[in-house]
């Protein structure tokens, strides 16, 4: 496949590896933010091939295992009700909640239904007028741009009986979080690509100079990630700060426009609750007010839920580029993949699910040269 | 979530008055909405998450990191002449 198969050849990545190795004189520790490329990087063992001292941390790019226990048992909730069809992206359906989640209600006779695009949620409601479609539009500013399009073209089309249940949040608030930590050790990001394809990347600029660190916005196929990983240690080895953009083929400055500005029409932003890391302010979107009729937390006005998390699982720590997957006492013993305790073991971004199903249960174990 | 894939649109079309495209990904086709890419054009690659297009590829960008392994390569040589 055009655009993606070239970005996979091992004759380049052994070069790009080889380049890292060339310049590496003094340890540095790299967090990159996206789940997706937490997964890539596991798969195609890119961590493994790079030299000792470069060591990369997972960051809390995975919208999944951020959205707050409170938000997973209200879809539940909601999702039990027999007047709703409710909607999700796949791997929202296995997500724990305190004491069941979205599949066991499924599979309890609830109305739950995986769908590949929100647009899909509108032909949905449009076939079930007697039924309310609820959509869970979990996701970074990658998804934005789409579930803006639904709700504005529910709108538009006068479809009333859809509504979403929104845990959008955002990166940069993430990554100053992160920064302003007491205990942080990160010293350079690989940029979330695709999110950057959408917003651009001017508002890491102020960023990278106020921490005085190199943000490299990085794809996610293994020559994207090794050219990522490739600039930014050269930026650190050279003390060069701010921000650059190796993966310009999705890239532009001012990411898509008309997405951001359709974004801004129906979104607003606010603080948000991040599972694992607490309160981050400024953090995540809700709807505008004159968007409020598809706002499914105040149509479906849920009582206070008492919330359990589980007093083993460690998925804070490791969002945060704390501690790895094979850290924690339960990785692959009690929490698998089929029984997991926490977000992280079950989201395809989740590290420590992708730790899990490309067999890291030591962690990394470094490719001999 | 960040998980969008490249595409080459094959066809445009309307519908609720939204733009929307046939795209191509390696031999299985799908509609994706092309709203936020509105100048695309048949036989252009876009970025794909969750059926909306989120960017054309751009194909010049695209040659980059292989000029610059190339550049490395001629690099490589030099200093295999020189030991």
């Amino acid at each position: 496949m055009k655009y993606q198969q070239e970005y996979r050849d091992p004759v380049a990545a052994q070069k790009l590896r080889q380049a890292i190795a060339g310049i590496t004189t003094q340890p540095w520790t790299i967090m990159e933010v996206c789940g997706g490329q937490t997964h890539s990087i596991v798969k195609y063992g890119i961590d493994e091939l790079l030299p000792p001292k470069v060591e990369l941390v997972h960051g809390p790019g995975c919208p999944v295992c951020v959205t707050p226990l409170e938000l997973i048992d209200r879809a539940i909730a909601i999702a039990a009700r027999p007047e709703v069809i409710f909607c999700s992206f796949g791997d929202m359906l296995r997500v724990p909640g305190s004491k069941r989640d979205l599949f066991d209600v499924k599979a309890a006779g609830g109305d739950v239904r995986i769908v590949y695009s929100p647009l899909d949620c509108l032909k949905i409601a449009e076939q079930n007028p007697d039924r309310t479609v609820v959509f869970f539009a979990v996701g970074f500013e990658t998804t934005s741009p789409p579930n803006a399009m639904a709700v504005m073209q529910a709108k538009r089309r006068g479809i009333k009986n859809f509504a979403v249940l929104v845990s959008h949040v955002l990166v940069p608030p993430a990554m100053r979080a992160i920064l302003s930590s007491p205990t942080n050790r990160v010293q350079g990001f690989l940029g979330a690509g695709h999110v950057c394809a959408v917003m651009g990347y001017e508002e890491y600029e102020p960023l990278a100079q106020e921490f005085q660190i190199p943000i490299v916005v990085t794809g996610f196929e293994p020559l994207d990630l090794l050219e990522g990983i490739y600039r930014c240690v050269s930026m650190l080895e050279a003390g060069k700060v701010g921000v650059e953009n190796p993966y310009a083929r999705a890239v532009r400055r001012e990411g898509n426009r008309p997405a951001r500005q359709l974004v801004d029409e129906v979104f607003e932003v606010g603080d948000r609750k991040w599972r694992g890391i607490g309160t981050i302010p400024q953090s995540g979107l809700k709807l505008r007010p004159e968007f409020a009729e598809y706002d499914a937390e105040t149509r479906f006005a849920v009582s206070q839920l008492e919330v359990l998390e589980s007093d083993v699982c460690i998925s804070g720590l490791i969002l945060q580029g704390i501690r790895k997957p094979h850290e924690c006492p339960a990785f692959g013993k009690t929490c698998t993949p089929e029984r997991p305790l926490g977000a992280t073991m079950v989201s395809s971004e989740g590290a420590c699910a992708a730790y899990y199903n490309y067999g890291r249960y030591r962690g990394t174990t470094p490719v001999p040269v | 979530m960040c998980l969008a894939i490249p595409g080459k649109v094959v066809d445009l079309y309307r519908e609720h008055d939204v733009l929307m495209g046939k795209v191509d990904f390696g031999g299985v086709a799908k509609r994706v909405c092309l709203e936020h890419t509105p100048e695309v054009q048949p036989g252009q690659y876009v970025i794909v998450h969750v059926g909306f297009a989120l960017q054309v590829v751009d194909e010049e960008e695209a040659k980059q990191v292989f000029s610059f392994l190339e550049g490395m390569n001629e690099l490589g040589e030099l200093q295999t002449d020189q030991t």
